[in-house]
């Protein structure tokens, strides 16, 4: 649709743009990226036709840019820049009419059924049918872009460029707006657009253009672009990748620069007491991958809590009813890691180990009522349940990579299968030893402070720290559970 | 379906025009009608119906077909196409120039018509074949050779002459002329209370002949200026958005300049520079009807000469037999009803 070779330009004397060459296909989403001064904007304005370039060429459908007429190239291309406003009290519609004047040829310009329909077509799709007659300098600036949004529509055009489109729009229409792009790429529009947003740019586009000082840094799929070290070499600053939680498609996250941190370390003095739960609340919140009815997955959380429940809980509503349970004694729920277990609090065990730079604590329940081997066939046991979990708990008190959290997960379960593998727990329905429970959880909660840990293995400091604290703490809750069995 | 709440523009424009049409009907007979001697309303249309249409004269007495036809008829035509020029002249300059408080002078075009005049009275200029003329003709060139030496420079400093640059090109040849124009003032002895009052803007003496030099400029430039309604329109956002509308905005932009201040120059020629009507005609019609220019033109240039009628004929009656300046007639009525309007619009919470 749009092929640049060699494209150099900029205004007056000095070239902004070197040497850019790239091109888009019918259809594409292509985005264009980089800081401030790249030359995005100029690069926009030569390929709207506003600047001509100094050397190089702008094909636009096989055909030079400059080879067309204004209003040849309006009814092939609109632009959408940033903002657009007029002194004049225009109606909306009167301005999406405005649209049309490409597409007006022969002397009275006569304004057809069709140029109607377009417009009435353009305002439907940009939601902005609703305020037709009121005047341009009512409505908000989100509002107005939408407007000007509908006038590029209104030209019918096969390639739409955009100027850093969704700067004015709140969130909800910031997505719709994109969502809209999208689909109406599916519907063959060509669409080039500058973007500030990474993340944004790399949800919806296609493709990405990575510019710095004038000439092109990267193009590519997201995956190409979005990454660290391209973002950090571009636009000095700090940013870590991770992935988007629904959409296979990278995102940035700006990291501030640190403040002064104070060393925080969890251990045995942190843990509150209380009849039916134990709690335990850091001063600061912890980066924490977890299972557990309240704030499972990834998360910062600054409270971490392990209920006690009797043996006939009711299973039904049991999320509800702990949601209940954690607000009621204060928890906030979005800061908070809530696991349930039939074991008495009196029977919880810790643990606590130093290995080289780094600390680890461990605070575990097990129950053993439902002990399970997993590496035998059974049928599956959502109807089946009787309680009986262990619940493990481990603060590292160090920075953790993700890697080190993924590993540290792996560590820990080792360690609880050879605890209760010691313990000679075994499997009621197959005899042999069991590896687990049925409804076990598990969390890693790091407090992000301290000495660099990418690595969590079983021969690292931290993997060995790990170890030992789950299994000294598993086994002794073992023996707790067991003690107690015995004696009622 | 169209709410009431919404802005009186958007209601039908057919009514704007029936206004505009009775306006200006209404000011031609008024403004025939009204002097030392009264003439009625079906005389002059007798009169008129003769001269236009070849009509029978019937009973009218023909004193009053010469009062009518020779002296006042072309008087308030002449007042008539100088207000409808200095009117959509200004309201195009609006738009093209972005900003509301652009008028026909605004590119010192009037300077330019001004220099030639003062120069042709401090002179005694006096071209053989032109005799009378001369002064109207000169003017009018002067005007038209302004007008291309601020594009001309305009260009110069700025290839692609942004509207910014055309503007302050335009001041500069403004202050530029306005001082020559002060030189001859202050070096000149008679003649200063003839230059003076030139300046000050008149219609009146003009006849037939003036309305025949200024008519052709003003068929011309009218309906070119209307014919890029629509440009205008996409303008009024902005050169880069005009362009990705598809407007030839170089071209276009020249086409407006030209037409406009060949109107203002041909306007200023034969009465002198006549203040406030290209300023506020279309401010009055934009709050009316809207700002777009399809309608805004045409709507402006009936609203003006309408206007400019009146004006006159306050001019030559206020103090009969007395005739004072129009120019100033026009800022003492404009002046006030404007502020009064925009005062009402802006509590409505109106925009201009």
């Amino acid at each position: 649709m749009i092929e640049v070779e060699q494209l150099s330009g900029g205004y007056g004397s000095g070239l902004i743009i070197r040497g850019v060459s790239f091109s888009v296909q019918k259809g594409e989403l292509f985005g264009i990226l980089g800081p401030n001064g790249s030359g995005k904007t100029t690069l926009m304005n030569m390929l709207s036709g506003l600047n001509m370039p100094a050397s190089g060429a702008i094909l636009v459908k096989n055909k030079p840019i400059q080879a067309y007429s204004p209003k040849e190239l309006a009814r092939v291309v609109a632009v959408l820049p940033q903002m657009t406003s007029s002194q004049f009290a225009y109606s909306v519609k009167e301005t999406v009419s405005l649209g049309r004047y490409a597409h007006q040829t022969g002397f009275f310009k006569s304004w057809s059924e069709y140029d109607e329909e377009a417009v009435r077509d353009a305002m439907k799709k940009t939601g902005t049918e609703t305020f037709a007659d009121k005047p341009l300098s009512a409505l908000s600036g989100g509002e107005q872009q939408r407007v000007f949004l509908a006038q590029a529509l209104a030209q019918e055009p096969e390639i739409l460029l955009l100027d850093e489109p969704t700067n004015h729009l709140d969130l909800s229409f910031q997505k719709d707006f994109l969502d809209l792009l999208k689909q109406m790429t599916a519907d063959d529009l060509t669409v080039i657009s500058i973007f500030h947003d990474l993340n944004l740019a790399s949800l919806y586009c296609d493709r990405l253009l990575l510019m710095e000082k004038g000439a092109v840094h990267t193009i590519g799929t997201s995956g190409d672009i979005m990454k660290e070290e391209h973002i950090r070499d571009v636009y000095k600053t700090d940013v870590q990748k991770q992935p988007h939680p629904e959409v296979p498609k990278p995102q940035m996250s700006l990291l501030p620069a640190s403040s002064i941190e104070t060393s925080v370390e969890v251990g045995e003095e942190m843990i509150e007491w209380h009849g039916d739960y134990l709690a335990i609340r850091p001063p600061v919140q912890l980066k924490t991958l977890s299972s557990g009815v309240i704030g499972a997955g990834w998360g910062w959380r600054s409270a971490f809590v392990n209920r006690h429940v009797d043996k006939n809980y009711n299973m039904d509503n049991f999320e509800e009813e702990a949601a209940h349970y954690f607000r009621e004694r204060g928890f906030d729920l979005n800061e908070t890691v809530g696991m349930m277990t039939a074991v008495k609090m009196e029977d919880a065990a810790f643990r606590r180990e130093v290995q080289d730079d780094v600390s680890v604590f461990a605070v575990a329940t097990a129950g053993v009522g439902n002990a399970v081997d997993v590496t035998r066939p059974r049928v599956s046991w959502k109807e089946l349940h009787k309680p009986g979990t262990i619940n493990i708990w481990v603060f590292a008190n160090g920075k953790l990579s993700e890697e080190a959290f993924v590993q540290g997960l792996m560590t820990a379960t080792e360690a609880k299968v050879k605890a209760l593998a010691d313990a000679g727990v075994t499997d009621l329905q197959t005899g042999t030893i069991a590896t687990g429970t049925s409804t076990d959880s598990i969390l890693i909660a790091a407090t992000q402070r301290g000495a660099y840990q990418q690595f969590a293995g079983s021969i690292t400091p931290l993997g060995i720290a790990i170890g030992r604290a789950v299994y000294e703490s598993v086994a002794e809750s073992l023996k707790k559970t067991a003690r107690r069995k015995a004696m009622s | 379906m169209r709410k009431r709440s919404t802005r009186t523009f958007l209601l039908n424009k057919q009514p704007a025009y029936l206004l505009a049409v009775l306006f200006l009907m209404s000011a031609v007979f008024i403004g025939t009608a009204v002097g030392t001697i009264h003439v009625p309303f079906r005389d002059i249309a007798v009169i008129l119906a003769h001269h236009l249409f070849g009509t029978e004269l019937g009973d009218v007495d023909p004193s009053l077909d010469n009062i009518v036809w020779k002296i006042r008829f072309p008087r308030v035509v002449l007042a008539g196409l100088i207000g409808a020029s200095l009117a959509i002249a200004g309201a195009a300059f609006q738009g093209l120039l972005r900003n509301p408080l652009a008028d026909p002078y605004t590119l010192g075009v009037s300077s330019g018509a001004s220099a030639g005049a003062v120069m042709v009275l401090f002179f005694n200029i006096s071209i053989p074949f032109l005799g009378g003329f001369t002064l109207p003709v000169i003017s009018i060139s002067t005007a038209i050779m302004t007008i291309f030496f601020v594009l001309l420079f305009a260009q110069t400093i700025e290839r692609s002459m942004k509207v910014e640059t055309i503007i302050l090109t335009g001041i500069i040849f403004s202050s530029f002329l306005g001082s020559v124009i002060s030189l001859m003032i202050a070096l000149t002895g008679e003649e200063l209370r003839q230059i003076i009052s030139w300046l000050l803007g008149s219609v009146s003496m003009r006849g037939w002949p003036y309305i025949q030099l200024i008519a052709p400029f003003f068929i011309v430039g009218a309906l070119l200026l209307m014919y890029m309604a629509p440009e205008l329109n996409a303008m009024s956002f902005g050169e880069e958005k005009a362009r990705h509308l598809g407007v030839n905005v170089q071209r276009k932009k020249m086409m407006v300049l030209i037409a406009g201040s060949v109107l203002t120059g041909a306007a200023v020629a034969v009465s002198g520079t006549i203040g406030f009507v290209g300023l506020v005609i279309p401010h009055f019609v934009r709050l009316l009807i809207g700002p777009d220019h399809r309608h805004l033109l045409p709507l402006s240039m009936m609203s003006g000469a309408g206007f400019l009628i009146i004006a006159d004929l306050a001019a030559r009656t206020v103090i009969s037999p007395t005739e004072l300046p129009i120019g100033v007639i026009t800022s003492l009525i404009g002046a006030p009803v404007f502020a009064a309007i925009l005062i009402n619009k802006k509590r409505k919470g109106g925009v201009a």
